[in-house]
Parts: structure tokens; C-alpha cells; sequence
């Protein structure tokens, strides 16, 4: 089990560890809902340097990169990101990740911890036009800030004008005292913030100085398991659960990140899939009545036949309604479409909604 | 860890009340930490009588899901329904306001059958 460079700081903080992706970490610190309010009404701070970075340098660098990935990279300019799928030959999907133009002929492309090994081993076996790549995923540390007030909070850390930074845009700069740091205006809580990327052996002063910023604005640590509800109630997908090898960015609603203005990976097996419409969605339901949705259970239609897969689902803390994701045969797919989510014995009536279900 | 003395307990991390044949049933202050926040408790079998270990109802945290076993066999006659509404009293008040079920027990011999306090914090290893 690896440790992050944080992890006796979030033990002192009596945070409660679980082992995840091969990591050891904090899954609360004071209790899911009230993080999960943090998060919506001020601010608060996930670690998450498990998560993994490849830089790709070089004259192809952008060749590779448009080769294995759904979205047009070429679009990017020096300080954006985007996000971006990495498609197999089968259909589905190897991760989603995101990917930072940080100068000419060089990106940065963040991926899931747990598929660390695999995407390298991927994107390297679709390199044959020579650009090159290094692995500075155990180097590097991801502290997200998120939250309304995470702008507010950490200006005085920084000499750049937090505010200016637009959603999916980043710069390289001062931040609590460390030269070099990526400040970047994303994050998987809907709630605003920034993610905030940074050496190992500098993110304890980092964060020490991110808590003393943030204390007139109530700062809290926040923990993965309200990452989980945060991201559920914006309908963002998991990989793991919502996607996976098997599961196809089309199908997944990730057609706004599949950009058939270039070849890559599977693009026209992909094509061909959206002219002719996928034969299921992922779609977001609620359900009508008392229940909560779980990663795995059965959708089923009014004869209690199986039409589908639960792929992620919780009691939503902003709502307090059972909410989830899961894949039902395109005709049920539309907004207001009625299934049921078989719970233990019982087929609860739920309803196709719009995402996010989470409206500021 | 809050473990009080005149209650009886079982390996599941319920507490058990007893008052003559009838027994009130709760989670212990231990297993509603483990769980974290409680969000849901479905228990849907009032009036029906079911036999020691079978299961119950169901509570429900953020992350998790965990069935809720009978202690011993016995009738339920009655489910604290104030939980629909306020399942967090099952965290905040574990032994008290967050009780489940009462139980209406045949054979009261089965109560020889449930753990002490002090059996239930070596259990636990508190």
C-alpha cells in the first residue's frame, strides 16, 4: 500500500483510512454530509495525489496524443485543459483523464490511480512516433480546493489573479510560498475551486498554508467519500463505475469529448456508433420514492424484467433523495422516462432528469 | 466508546433491551461510527415473526449498506418510525432516540444467548 506525502497529516487529523486505488486514504475526517457542505457552501481540501501524471514532450508529442485520445487536443493553447477520454480497440474505454497544454510540445495528462500502470502501458504501446514520456506520478502531489469561496480564501497565497482564471484554464506560478505550481481551474465537485499540483517534497507546506489562508472562511479537510456524493450530484462519471473497458464514450454521453475531426484509437468503429445511435445510454434517474440506488443494482421495467445496470448511486446530501447513474436501452432514455431500481425486494419507481441534478 | 452496562449486545453490533419478554433493538455506538452517516432504515417487517440471526431491515450510510439481524426469534411489534424522517438520531443518539424495533420474545431462555457489556468490548476491543 503506498502512502501519500499527507498521509500522517490526515491520520493526525483523525481522519479515517481506507485503502483505495493501492493507496492509503482518508475517506472522512468529521463525517460525509457536513464535508459535503463544506464543499457547496465555503471551501475545503481533498488530497488526491494518488491520482497520476505523464508528461509527453517533443516535436510529436501532440501526435500521440491525438492518437490515443477522443477529444482534439490541437485545440489546446498554452494554459487550458481538457477533459478527454483514452478509447480501446474494443469500443470502451481505457480511462478518462484530463490534459494540460503546459508549453509548445508539452502536455500533461492526469489520470485515475487506479489505472496508472495500465495507461502507461497503453499510450506507450501506441507510441511509435516518437515522443517522449515520463511518469511523475510518484513525484507529484494534487491538493484540490474546492468550493464558493475557494477563490475568496486563497487569493492571498498567490500573486496571480485567482479570479481571472477561467474554468479549464491553468497557470504556472506562485502559490504558498513554492515557485512552479500548477494552479488549475478545475475540479469534480461542481462547486468552483482549484486543483493544485505540486512536488512531493513542498505540499506539506502547501497545505499547512492553505488551512492558515483558509480559516476565516471555515476550511475543512474533506475526505473521498463526499468526493464521491459531490461528483454524483453533478453526474460527472467514475471510472470504474460509470465507465470502463466495456462501456463506450458514446453510450456513456461523452460525445462532447469524442471529436471526429481526427483519427484516434477506435474512431471509426466510434463513428459509426454515434450515426447510428448507441443501443443503451447512461442516463440519471431519482427515484419517486424512499430508497437509495447502489453501484451494481438492477434496473427493471414495470413486469420486473431487467432492462439495466445501476452504475453509481447515493442518497444525495443536497437533496436528500436517492439519486444514481446507470445505462437502460436508448427509448428509456430520454428526460421523464419511468424505470424501477430493484432494491433488496422492491422495484422502486425512479424518473429520467436532466444533469446536473445539483442546481447552485 | 459508549458501551452501557445494563444493556445486552451481539456479535452483529446490535444492542438489546429487555423488559420482561418484550426487547427493543439498536445499533451500537461503535457500529454507527463504523458506518458513518446513516441516511436510510428500512425495516418492513412489523408484524411478522421471524426466527434468531434472520434478517430484519436494513440500514443504510452514505457509502454502504448493512442487513440488520434479530437477535433472538420473536414477533416484531413495532418499528421506530420517526427514523424515516430522522435516521441521524441513529448516530447521534444510538441508544436512546435511535432505537429500531421492539420484539416480542417467546422463549426468554434465548436471552442467556446474547453478550454482556464487558463480552461486547472484548469483542470489539475496546
Amino acid at each position: 500500500m503506498k502512502n501519500t506525502a499527507l498521509t500522517s497529516t490526515h491520520e493526525a487529523l483523525g481522519a479515517k483510512m481506507v485503502p483505495f486505488a493501492g493507496f492509503n486514504m482518508p475517506v472522512q475526517y468529521e463525517g460525509v454530509t457536513a464535508e459535503h457542505e463544506t464543499v457547496r457552501n465555503s471551501v475545503g481540501v481533498f488530497d488526491v495525489s494518488h491520482m497520476g501524471e505523464f508528461l509527453i514532450e517533443g516535436e510529436h508529442a501532440l501526435d500521440l496524443i491525438q492518437k490515443v485520445s477522443s477529444n482534439d487536443a490541437s485545440k489546446l493553447t498554452i494554459g487550458k485543459a481538457q477533459y478527454s477520454c483514452l478509447p480501446n480497440d474494443n469500443g470502451g474505454i481505457v480511462d478518462d483523464l484530463i490534459i494540460y497544454k503546459v508549453k509548445e510540445q508539452t502536455y500533461l495528462l492526469v489520470v485515475n490511480a487506479s489505472n496508472i500502470e495500465k495507461d502507461w502501458n497503453w499510450i506507450k504501446s501506441k507510441n511509435d512516433v516518437g515522443a517522449e514520456m515520463r511518469d511523475l506520478s510518484d513525484d507529484y502531489s494534487l491538493l484540490a480546493i474546492q468550493g464558493p469561496k475557494a477563490v475568496e480564501a486563497m487569493q492571498s497565497l498567490t500573486s496571480h489573479d485567482l479570479s481571472s482564471i477561467a474554468f479549464y484554464n491553468f497557470i504556472v506560478g506562485d502559490f504558498a510560498g513554492i515557485e512552479n505550481v500548477i494552479i488549475s481551474a478545475t475540479g469534480y465537485t461542481g462547486s468552483g475551486g482549484f486543483e493544485i499540483y505540486c512536488k512531493n517534497s513542498e505540499v506539506k507546506q502547501v497545505w499547512d498554508k492553505v488551512f492558515v489562508a483558509g480559516k476565516d472562511f471555515g476550511i475543512k479537510p474533506i475526505g473521498l467519500a463526499a468526493r464521491d456524493t459531490l461528483r454524483l450530484e453533478m453526474g460527472y462519471c467514475l471510472y470504474g463505475n460509470d465507465i470502463d473497458d466495456t462501456t463506450s464514450p458514446i453510450e456513456a454521453g461523452l460525445g462532447w469529448v469524442t471529436k471526429f475531426t481526427k483519427k484516434f484509437t477506435n474512431s471509426e468503429a466510434l463513428e459509426a456508433e454515434k450515426l447510428r445511435g448507441p443501443e443503451r445510454k447512461l442516463v440519471a434517474f431519482e427515484l419517486d420514492e424512499r430508497g437509495i440506488p447502489r453501484h451494481g443494482y438492477d434496473i427493471v421495467d414495470g413486469n420486473g424484467k431487467t432492462i439495466g445496470v445501476v452504475t453509481s448511486g447515493t442518497m444525495s446530501p443536497s437533496m436528500n433523495k436517492g439519486i444514481g447513474l446507470g445505462y437502460v436501452p436508448t427509448i428509456l432514455s430520454e428526460v421523464g422516462s419511468k424505470i424501477n431500481i430493484q432494491i433488496r425486494k422492491n422495484a422502486i419507481p425512479a424518473t429520467v432528469v436532466k444533469l446536473p441534478f445539483y442546481k447552485k | 466508546m459508549n458501551i452501557p452496562s445494563q444493556l445486552k449486545y451481539t456479535k452483529d453490533h446490535e444492542w438489546v433491551k429487555i423488559e420482561g419478554d418484550i426487547i427493543t433493538v439498536g445499533i451500537t455506538d461503535f457500529a454507527q461510527g463504523e458506518l458513518g452517516d446513516i441516511v436510510y432504515v428500512e425495516v418492513e417487517t412489523v408484524d411478522e415473526t421471524l426466527e434468531a440471526e434472520e434478517i430484519f431491515g436494513t440500514v443504510e450510510a452514505v457509502k454502504t449498506v448493512s442487513d440488520l439481524f434479530l437477535p433472538v426469534s420473536g414477533e416484531i411489534i413495532e418499528f421506530n418510525s420517526s427514523l424515516e424522517d430522522e435516521p441521524e438520531k441513529v448516530n447521534s443518539d444510538p441508544y436512546g432516540d435511535g432505537w429500531m424495533i421492539k420484539v416480542k420474545c417467546s422463549d426468554v431462555s434465548q436471552f442467556d444467548s446474547l453478550l454482556s457489556a464487558d463480552d461486547y468490548k472484548a469483542l470489539i476491543g475496546a
